[in-house]
């Protein structure tokens, strides 16, 4: 039993400095910019002080933006104290889904910066079938959530295809795939299909109410059903990659296609149908946030769900369960963010920094250990993806 | 012996009858079936250059008619070049140039298209890539994949825009952006070189810590402090007695601002020193086959980490160009991208400074011909327009170019003792 502590110690030890390395170095970033903490440079302890201050009260407000409220609690009823983490999960969702995208693509060997791309035809597809259709609930739920993720796994299978038959690389293809669906996004917003009666500015109809997710905790929490199908689908990705032949080529692949093309893998069968499921996935990640949470495509709909999703896998260490924590954590620092943004004037893009730094530190070890002058602990495996003729 | 086809001529082959295609299919389209009556007008003069011809009209029908005959002609001594086993170059670019140009005179019809305006805004908008794949080619020719261009060259456009602001003088922006983008290649050896982080993982992460880093301090300081912080003076525009006189050529080349002559100069000079120097032989050595140049007594992380700074100190000029070289302030993400389209260049343009080069200047050129055609008012939608450069990209490393390949060793940290 003391073995096994010392070893789960072990363990979380390195992430666990990885994550007071990133927090430490935001927290000095916010106190050094902060024109109130400058000014009382003149004296060590003041500036110190104030210093502390200014990174606690920076700290609290991320805290209460993305777990709890006193001051909601107090307002209404104590329930509502807990919109923020409703907040948290509300963001998290669809970035568990781009994130499961991207890791499933690790595992195969394959770097897919497209989940934003993919994620924009999600959004898309579920969009449309949304405000067009008129259908029973659960029925105009499933067809739309289906319309956004063959979408999107076209558009992901492109890629599949293309660097099958090519052999160009995944990553120069998705980041084109990106742009391209960024700006067709913006092209069908002002078609007449998309334009929402009554408005001229790049905005779609609402989905119908039938095409909604279902709220999970009342009309005041913005929490909905879409979470169940986030973990729906990391399971859905675990079962795949653990117990299915198809699962199994694809981390023969991934570990080493040479070898899995000798032991008589179709490599571009692998390549195809990943970045096919991984659309997919990416494409569900869409249709649960415009059937969740936005109700309508703008032109912004995708916020940076599909760029997130890379740090997110790289954070879950591209395992299905890894990357629901990892999407759980940014989720509550994208919500406690925006919290800290208007509470302390403390710009909402210190995250960005903070998501980097912590995926920064944890892909390399030997630095933190480095840092901390720690001995060599059991080598965990890092991550890798291949080089440009891999 | 002709039976067998190598890939290579495959792919000519392929080209050339693309072309052919697209060459007729453009005499029909644009020329056969042009019904316009208006007439398009060319502009040659864009400044006080020699005028030899101030601008050329033609009607589109009859236009668009020459130059698809001529794409035509140029396909059929391409065939008549490629049987004769002569290099089907010079045929196969002037049959790409009249299948444009019929385009163009098709598209344009009733409307003024300043062809000099064109090429000069295509030039600008081609610096920051040219910069960027000068910076990913000394890298990844050293053998270190640098997936980080974005964030050197907007790390290097922040801190050149607040140091011109700081000391009102462009010239130190200038100075400065090459230490931002040196200091970002400095995180990226360390990590991939010291602790061999995964290459392409470490350039993505670096990315998103310069957006967060620069949407912070921009949001934090730039904004509310604006008249300190970020009114960034820019530099004059210096005209080359003569040169910039040529018309066309001169007001596109020689009439520009220090960072693009700082950028021919760049270029040629890595093309110099990677060909032609002891220099450019180890740097090529270790990119492709680092146990060798090893063992020949070149210590390859050491010359990794050096190149990887000097790369940073070349797209660190490149990110002066969007601040002091060009619109003064910083603006938040104002590098949009370019890092990934100077990334694509470099594969377009299969790692060489040349071939980058012209990449690069093709891709600025397809984004100036966008917004040209925007403002002059086509019928195609400007966001299909936009999306040109990224579906050439893509055309270009599916298909065109053929298997491209990288550096051998490139992405792969060196250990010595042969782990790899």
């Amino acid at each position: 039993m003391k073995n096994l502590v010392s070893k789960f110690g072990q363990t979380a030890k390195l992430p666990a400095l990885s994550f007071a390395l990133a927090f430490s170095i935001t927290g000095l970033l916010i106190a050094f910019s902060d024109s109130k903490v400058l000014a009382k440079i003149g004296s060590p302890i003041e500036f110190i002080k104030s210093g502390l201050a200014t990174i606690g009260n920076a700290y609290l407000a991320l805290f209460q933006g993305s777990i709890f409220d006193i001051n909601l609690a107090r307002g209404n009823s104590f329930f509502q104290g807990f919109y923020p983490l409703s907040e948290t999960i509300v963001t998290a969702t669809p970035l568990i889904l781009t994130g499961l995208s991207v890791a499933l693509a690790f595992r195969s060997g394959l770097f897919n910066i497209g989940a934003q791309g993919q994620f924009i035809f999600g959004a898309i597809g579920a969009s449309y079938v949304g405000f067009h259709f008129n259908l029973p609930t659960v029925i105009h739920i499933l067809f739309a959530a289906l319309a956004g993720i063959v979408l999107a796994a076209i558009w992901g299978g492109i890629v599949g295809i293309l660097k099958a038959k090519t052999g160009a690389h995944e990553v120069i293809l998705t980041i084109m795939m990106n742009y391209i669906a960024g700006y067709f996004i913006l092209w069908i917003l002002k078609t007449k299909p998309f334009l929402r009666p009554g408005r001229i500015d790049p905005i779609a109809p609402e989905v119908g109410l039938s095409a909604r997710l279902p709220l999970l905790a009342g009309e005041n929490l913005r929490i909905h059903a879409g979470i169940f199908i986030a973990l729906a689908s990391a399971l859905f990705v675990w079962w795949l990659l653990a117990k299915t032949t198809i699962g199994f080529k694809f981390r023969a692949v991934g570990a080493n296609s040479q070898a899995a093309r000798t032991a008589g893998i179709s490599v571009p069968f692998v390549v195809t149908s990943t970045m096919a499921i991984c659309g997919g996935l990416a494409g569900l990640g869409g249709a649960v946030h415009v059937m969740g949470s936005a109700h309508a495509l703008n032109t912004d709909v995708a916020g940076s769900f599909g760029f997130d999703a890379i740090t997110v896998a790289l954070l879950g260490r591209a395992q299905p369960l890894g990357t629901v924590f990892a999407a759980l954590l940014f989720g509550a620092l994208r919500a406690g963010g925006r919290t800290m943004q208007s509470n302390t004037g403390t710009p909402l893009d210190i995250v960005l920094v903070t998501q980097a730094l912590i995926v920064l530190f944890i892909a390399a070890p030997t630095f933190v250990r480095f840092i901390f002058r720690l001995k060599k602990l059991s080598s965990s495996a890092s991550l890798t993806s291949k080089g440009w003729n891999g | 012996m002709s039976e067998i086809r190598t890939s290579v001529e495959k792919r000519r082959i392929r080209g050339i009858g693309v072309l052919s295609i697209f060459s007729a299919a453009s005499f029909i389209y644009f020329g056969l079936l042009n019904s316009a009556s208006e007439k398009t007008t060319f502009g040659f003069v864009l400044d006080n250059e020699w005028v030899i011809m101030k601008e050329w009209v033609i009607s589109s029908a009859s236009g668009s008619r020459i130059f698809s005959t001529l794409a035509i002609l140029a396909s059929i001594s391409a065939i008549l070049a490629y049987r004769k086993k002569i290099a089907v170059t010079i045929p196969a670019s002037v049959a790409t140039f009249g299948i444009f140009m019929s385009f163009l005179t098709w598209i344009a019809a009733g409307k003024f298209i300043p062809l000099t305006g064109l090429l000069q805004g295509a030039l600008l908008l081609a610096v920051p890539l040219v910069f960027g794949s000068m910076s990913g080619l000394i890298c990844e020719r050293s053998g270190v994949i640098n997936i980080a261009i974005e964030g050197q060259l907007l790390a290097s456009a922040f801190v050149s825009g607040v140091v011109a602001s700081l000391t009102h003088k462009s010239i130190w922006g200038l100075i400065a952006a090459p230490i931002a983008g040196a200091a970002i290649s400095f995180l990226l050896a360390t990590f991939a070189i010291k602790f061999s982080v995964d290459q392409v993982i470490l350039g993505f992460v670096i990315n998103v810590l310069v957006i967060g880093l620069t949407n912070f301090l921009y949001k934090k300081l730039l904004i509310p402090y604006q008249s300190t912080w970020n009114t960034a003076p820019t530099f004059e525009h210096i005209k080359i007695p003569i040169l910039s006189k040529i018309p066309i050529i001169g007001p596109i080349l020689f009439s520009q601002s220090i960072v693009v002559y700082l950028m021919y100069v760049i270029v040629a000079g890595i093309t110099f020193a990677l060909y032609k120097t002891k220099w450019g032989l180890r740097t090529r050595a270790i990119g492709e086959h680092p146990t060798a140049a090893d063992t020949v007594g070149i210590d390859v992380n050491r010359m990794r980490f050096k190149n990887v700074l000097i790369a940073g100190l070349v797209a660190g000029v490149g990110g002066a160009y969007f601040t002091v070289g060009s619109v003064g302030s910083f603006g938040k993400e104002m590098t949009a991208g370019a890092g990934f389209i100077a990334l694509a260049a470099l594969i377009f343009g299969k790692w060489s400074p040349i071939g980058a080069l012209m990449a690069a200047l093709l891709f600025g050129f397809a984004d100036n011909l966008q917004s040209t055609l925007t403002i002059i008012g086509v019928s195609i939608p400007s966001e299909f327009m936009l999306m040109v450069p990224y579906i050439a990209t893509i055309i270009a490393v599916t298909g065109l170019v053929g298997r491209v390949r990288a550096p051998a060793a490139d992405g792969i940290p060196y250990l010595r003792g042969g782990a790899h």
